[in-house]
């Protein structure tokens, strides 16, 4: 119980210091997990990280489900969880209710269709970022480019697609398609 | 019951967004057009919100999304959700990680998952351009071409792209400190 409850407490920490998820991440860790609590190695942690990457979800969570399960099965990748959406639950709650009272003020208007033009820039630099290492060749520039247009113009689950691409990547990958 | 159409709604984002936070946005403008729970420019403003507030930004978006739907309930429920499928695949992995590691089929799903990921989130990102950049309304109105872009914006998006992606000295610097420029340029320059 002891140890589920330090769990819990380290993992938020970590939640209130990640600003933005990903790989702001990573040094964080490090310093929690490894250096201050030799909790797992650098090695297993980078392993964690990488798996999370590719499983589905929240990469920050998938990581700390992780390394909650090595410590303490089960119950301690619950706790691990619970710690790191623990922070953002209470932050985001405070600052959604404040924000709905003051919405309609037009200088909180004007902010927001500023910050607005921002978030069409931070999730193009996203987009640039995850673009270097998604599209290796040109199989994956096709299947890229069709999920853009399709997703664009047609009002389709993402699901669909998620599912589709997964079995294209068996496909061309048997097929010998993949790396040219 | 909307708390277990939360639930369930998160659940299937939490399932199938692959490549971390950015990922579930496609979902979310999804959940927005079938549910009609909230608008496209709130979730713009929630992804605002949720790049500059501490925490991992997908588990940040799902708890605005479940606030602005349902309250602190909601936002208990949505976060939830998320986190669900993750926890249950993840122990399943961790019994299995060198395999899983090194199976060539899981390899081989990836290589097709990541260009789709990279495309949703762009065709999500054409969505935020549409409300943030282009005057639609102003344009079916008058026809005139001119019209339809918003010139202070485009401005201030070719500013912030020189500042994020040409100058070295600003390019390293924290999304909150543009987020928070910007606020500061909407407010100056009535956008």
């Amino acid at each position: 119980m002891k140890q589920l409850a330090k769990l819990f407490l380290v993992f938020a920490k970590i939640g209130v210091m990640t600003f933005g998820g990903g790989y702001a991440m990573i040094p964080f860790l490090e310093r929690e997990l490894v250096e201050k609590r030799s909790w797992t190695t650098s090695e297993e942690l980078m392993d964690y990280y990488a798996v999370g990457q590719c499983t589905p979800g929240v990469i920050a969570v998938n990581t700390a489900t992780f390394v909650g399960q090595s410590m303490a099965g089960v119950p301690g990748g619950i706790a691990a969880t619970l710690g790191i959406v623990f922070p953002s639950l209470v932050i985001i709650c405070v600052i959604a209710g404040i924000l709905t009272n003051f919405a309609d003020l037009p200088a909180v208007k004007s902010a927001f269709a500023g910050i607005r033009v921002c978030v069409c820039v931070l999730i193009f630099n996203a987009v640039v970022k995850l673009w270097k290492k998604a599209v290796p060749d040109k199989a994956a520039l096709a299947l890229c480019l069709a999920v853009f247009v399709l997703s664009a113009f047609f009002n389709l689950s993402p699901v669909l697609f998620v599912l589709c691409c997964a079995a294209a990547g068996i496909l061309f990958t048997q097929w010998g398609v993949r790396g040219r | 019951m909307i708390y277990l159409r939360l639930f369930f709604e998160f659940f299937k984002t939490g399932l199938f967004a692959v490549g971390g936070g950015m990922a579930t946005l496609p979902f979310l403008y999804s959940m927005s057009d079938t549910t009609g729970w909230f608008s496209h420019g709130q979730l713009a403003d929630m992804v605002a919100v949720s790049e500059s507030t501490p925490g991992p930004i997908g588990v940040n978006m799902a708890t605005y999304v479940g606030f602005t739907t349902a309250g602190v309930p909601g936002a208990l429920v949505a976060t939830l959700g998320l986190v669900t499928p993750s926890v249950i695949i993840i122990l399943i992995i961790a019994r299995v990680l060198q395999a899983f590691r090194s199976n060539k089929y899981v390899d081989a799903a990836f290589y097709g998952l990541r260009p789709c990921s990279v495309g949703l989130i762009a065709a999500a990102g054409l969505l935020v351009v549409k409300i943030a950049v282009l005057n639609t309304e102003l344009y079916a109105q008058t026809g005139v071409l001119a019209d339809l872009f918003n010139l202070k914006a485009l401005l201030l998006a070719a500013v912030l792209l020189l500042l994020t992606r040409g100058i070295r000295q600003t390019k390293k610097l924290h999304p909150i400190v543009f987020i928070l420029a910007s606020a500061a340029a909407g407010v100056l320059f009535s956008f």
